[in-house]
């Protein structure tokens, strides 16, 4: 077998000093007959590791990735460029094979790391304390969601826009289900989002969750919608990307409670969707709430400066049942990803980043005016993201087109509006006027020439029907 | 010596002006933010990152791993945790392009390969449990128990039922409670009984017509199989209740005995566990959940099928495979996306390497090796729960406590000297001074017994030393208390600076 190690002797010896004559002895004493499984596993049989390369080989390449496609794809999801050193720094196995640091002693390389991913996190929001990580985007926003009714006793109101990502509101309707609170989505209108959900919030509202940029990519009001949040003694929860911080107001300095982000695009792969990197930071006064771990300094016993786990009794393995939240396990290796993806852009790597991601968004946005059958939605600045409307009403057909051209387009967010197939409640869907549209996500990886081509084969796509 | 650039904080080491990456020419007519953007929305300046060059960064990091015990390095005999070997051929094939750089919105023409491998891993997964409904979107463990609570809820919901209490034993893990309270329900505890077994008596008394579900490890954290689990099993469902079983232990047995067959309905793998995918300093792992399948229709999407495609040509186009997004019943979604696809590669890589046999030698292994332990343990530490286990035990420090004063923790921390990670301690709850030792299959006899020696060694020490142990790591028994009253959190804290 492939990584066991005894030997028939061994297995000899090692029964013997049990005083057992087989193993079977051992197990049949405990587990009863009645449940014991009288057949042998049905799975595939064992497989050589050469055979299951060029197995695995052949599955990975019947893929289309952002290697042999052009990708423009986004949503929560983002083909941004990763410097070679993360690779090489995340592959060590003294990172990928060692557990949580609850021996400090011997994971102080783990530990450090945690509390420079915490500092910046608190650098890049501009708030005061950050955990060392959550499972992803969409359960950060949740669980900032959760901190806040928490905080708020007796507020039983959720509010949040029909422009915050379907996904994240998806699992929110999950997670608020079988709790005692209300989600209000609130619907967007073209002119602006911030006076609908300036008018929602009461006294009865626990927090309101926005995000900037939005899912379809439009700047929102954050600090208007704050102020209002505050004065109704709500708090203000914001889902931002962390390379539009590049160029953007941090969370924190617009008067935002809590940030979270989805931290995929800070250095780790797509992944099809996961493992990814859930961001969470708040003011400092919300300390106690923050769910997850934190890593701390302090002093061992020879004054030695340090760090470890702390404030673990807001953790489930302490309070149990009274825990802020049931996260046992993070994302530590993304985080050290992030942290080593942060240390290589600095603070002007990733201004860069952010300009070069607008040149080449607002360049993609001209490319496509171009043809009378595509329609700019909206008329903002765009970071890296932006809707388009097909004025053929063919998305799902023009989207196939250009795949078969080698180009992953855009996302159709037909089947996100509502009546579409992932809009299974209103709760969820986007608003419909984004009906025959799809997003655009632009990275800063996008060359000249790939958007030309993508510009291209989107012009020259033949339409199946005309509106 | 010790890389001092490692044991300083990065931002100790930013220099204004140095930098490691660069973009090049924009090949793009350049915009000024400012143009296009209000002013209100700009921020003045970029974030205050630290200033670093490629060189600061890799000696950094490089230094601080040196810093880590891991399982490419140590022995981690760490209970409840199942820390094995992580094949490389893992790592290896699951960085692929095609499985690395997908992107999770793509069309599922795209994603032949892919959802090939999610499909046959969905069904390797209900044949491992006996559960044919699976949902692989929970991205941890505790995310699977608090996903799989949401289903229970939804199902005695449709119900018209008002159960709202779930059972957890005494010696669960924190997370049972935890989840059970955040999806909404009620926690009540169930008591183990002098042989750490469930006590049956204390599980009638708390079964009513309330109990929503009864979450149960088997075997437990105390390393035993509960023999009693067919009356379990009878009790919890006659009084209308489902039971939940906790997987953190199936490394003990994988093709033994299988969860639906004992009687639960609803379980969730940590395949960074059993499966070994690797913990990576705290994750990510994975959650997928099975359930029985009157309870499928409620759990999250999407989920992979397939359909038989009439004109075939071979192999490779037999099937097609869909994302398909869940009834009209479903909880809805629990994560973004599919879930931690890049863990289910692995424990897909791993399940097909061992196949159905070589998963029962895994448990057997895993089984030997816990036992071979215990039986050596015993002679100088009480194991208050018997001459045998599954694939972990639970040996106790009291006696080394009244006699010379040594704790759970003091053991943990002299073990590091010796290059081991240390067992798991104060844990179960339900032991005193609790020595948790789980040894996994993936360590050889002659590991396992300079272990023994290790500890032994320890017992006979004298007190002193091994109250200021480690004495080889960087650091010794740092400041807990300290760090919780006065909690430094980031580095301008530290630096004395004030916070944004």
């Amino acid at each position: 077998m492939s990584y066991l190690f005894h030997t028939e002797d061994d297995r000899r010896e090692m029964l013997k000093s049990i005083g057992a004559e087989s193993i079977d002895e051992i197990i049949n004493a405990q587990v009863p007959e009645e449940v014991r499984l009288k057949r042998a596993l049905d799975l595939p049989p064992a497989c050589d590791e050469l055979t299951l390369t060029a197995e695995m080989t052949r599955l990975a390449t019947r893929n289309a990735s952002a290697d042999s496609h052009v990708c423009f794809l986004g949503g929560g999801a983002y083909d941004h460029f990763i410097p070679a050193a993360v690779d090489e720094i995340a592959s060590r196995g003294e990172y990928y094979t060692s557990y949580t640091p609850y021996q400090a002693e011997v994971s102080q390389g783990n530990l450090q790391v945690m509390f420079e991913y915490e500092t910046l996190v608190t650098q890049l929001t501009g708030l005061g304390v950050s955990n060392a990580s959550l499972y992803d985007g969409g359960s950060a926003a949740t669980e900032a969601v959760l901190m806040s009714l928490a905080m708020q006793k007796g507020r039983k109101k959720v509010i949040t826009s029909d422009l915050v990502h379907p996904q994240y509101r998806d699992i929110l309707v999950a997670y608020l289900e079988n709790i005692d609170a209300e989600l209000v989505v609130v619907p967007s209108d073209e002119n602006g989002h911030s006076k609908p959900i300036m008018d929602a919030v009461d006294d009865q509202t626990a927090c309101v969750l926005i995000q900037h940029p939005n899912f379809v990519g439009e700047l929102e009001s954050v600090a208007e919608i704050a102020a209002a949040a505050k004065q109704a003694g709500a708090l203000t929860i914001q889902v931002f990307d962390p390379v539009s911080l590049g160029r953007l107001k941090r969370p924190g300095d617009m008067g935002v409670d809590i940030a979270i982000a989805e931290g995929q695009s800070l250095g780790n792969p797509l992944a099809y969707g996961g493992p990814y990197l859930g961001i969470m930071a708040c003011r400092e006064e919300l300390v106690r709430r923050l769910p997850g771990r934190i890593a701390g300094q302090t002093t061992d016993r020879r004054g030695k400066r340090c760090w470890v786990l702390t404030l673990q009794t807001r953790e489930q393995h302490i309070r149990r049942e009274k825990a802020t939240s049931n996260i046992c396990s993070n994302q530590t290796l993304l985080a050290l990803r992030a942290t080593v993806h942060l240390s290589l852009m600095g603070p002007k790597g990733l201004q860069e980043t952010a300009d070069h991601c607008i040149a080449k968004t607002a360049y993609a946005k001209e490319v496509l005016a171009q043809s009378d059958r595509f329609e700019i939605v909206g008329d903002g600045p765009s970071l890296k993201e932006f809707v388009v409307r097909d004025q053929a009403a063919d998305v799902a057909g023009l989207l196939a087109h250009a795949r078969a051209h080698g180009v992953l387009a855009g996302i159709d967010l037909n089947p996100m509006c509502p009546g579409g197939s992932e809009a299974s409640q209103a709760s969820i869907a986007l608003p419909s006027r984004y009906e025959n549209c799809f997003l655009v996500a632009v990275t800063e990886k996008r060359s000249r020439a790939e958007i030309d081509r993508w510009g291209k084969v989107l012009c020259e796509a033949p339409a199946m029907a005309t509106v | 010596m010790r890389n001092q650039q490692a044991t300083q904080l990065l931002f100790e080491l930013s220099r204004e002006g140095r930098r490691a990456h660069r973009l090049g020419d924009l090949d793009v007519p350049a915009v000024d933010a400012s143009d296009l953007f209000d002013s209100s929305d700009l921020a003045e300046s970029a974030p205050p990152l630290p200033e670093l060059a490629e060189g600061d960064v890799i000696r950094h990091f490089v230094g601080l791993s040196t810093l880590n015990m891991s399982v490419d390095t140590h022995f981690y005999p760490l209970g409840s945790c199942t820390m094995k070997y992580n094949p490389k051929r893992n790592e290896r094939i699951a960085s692929l392009p095609g499985f690395l750089n997908v992107h999770p919105m793509q069309d599922e023409s795209g994603l032949q390969g892919l959802l090939q491998l999610l499909y046959e891993l969905q069904g390797m997964f209900a044949e491992i449990s006996g559960l044919p409904g699976v949902s692989m979107q929970p991205a941890a463990g505790a995310h699977g128990e608090l996903t799989a609570l949401f289903v229970a809820a939804a199902y005695f919901r449709e119900q018209g039922s008002d159960r709202n209490v779930v059972l957890t034993a005494d010696s669960a893990h924190g997370t049972n409670p935890a989840s059970a309270q955040m999806a909404g329900f009620k926690t009540k505890t169930v008591k183990s009984n002098s042989d750490g077994l469930v006590d049956l008596e204390d599980l009638k008394a708390k079964l009513d017509d309330k109990t929503a579900v009864f979450m149960l490890t088997n075997p437990n954290t105390l390393g035993l199989f509960d023999r009693q689990i067919a009356e379990i099993n009878r009790l919890v469902h006659e009084a209308g209740a489902l039971i939940y079983l906790d997987g953190a232990n199936m490394n003990a047995i994988l093709g033994i005995t299988r969860p639906g067959d004992f009687g639960a309905d609803l379980m969730h793998y940590n395949p960074h566990k059993t499966f070994s995918g690797p913990h990576g300093g705290g994750g990510p792992g994975a959650g997928p959940i099975c359930v029985r399948d009157f309870l499928t229709k409620y759990l999250p999407g999407p989920i992979v099928t397939r359909t038989e495609n009439d004109s075939a040509s071979g192999d490779e186009d037999r099937y097609t495979y869909h994302l398909t997004r869940p009834s009209e019943d479903s909880i809805g979604r629990v994560r973004s996306f599919f879930g931690n696809v890049g863990v289910l590669v692995r424990a897909y890589i791993y399940l097909r390497t061992y196949g159905g046999d070589g998963l029962r030698h895994v448990s057997e292994d895993a089984v030997l090796g816990a036992n071979y332990l215990l039986s050596k343990v015993k002679h100088f530490l009480d194991v208050p729960h018997g001459d045998r286990c599954m694939h972990e035990f639970v040996a106790s420090a009291t006696r080394l406590k009244k006699e010379k004063k040594l704790s759970a923790m003091d053991i943990a921390k002299r073990i590091l000297d010796y290059g081991f990670h240390a067992p798991t301690v104060y844990f179960p709850l339900v032991v005193d001074e609790a020595v948790m030792v789980e040894p996994t299959e993936t360590e050889s006899k002659q590991t396992l017994d300079a272990f023994v020696e290790a500890l032994f060694r320890i017992t006979e020490e004298g007190e002193e030393l091994i109250h200021e142990a480690p004495h080889s790591t960087r650091i010794s028994r740092p400041d807990d208390v300290t760090a919780a009253r006065r909690p430094i959190l980031k580095w301008s804290d530290a630096a004395g600076e004030s916070a944004s």
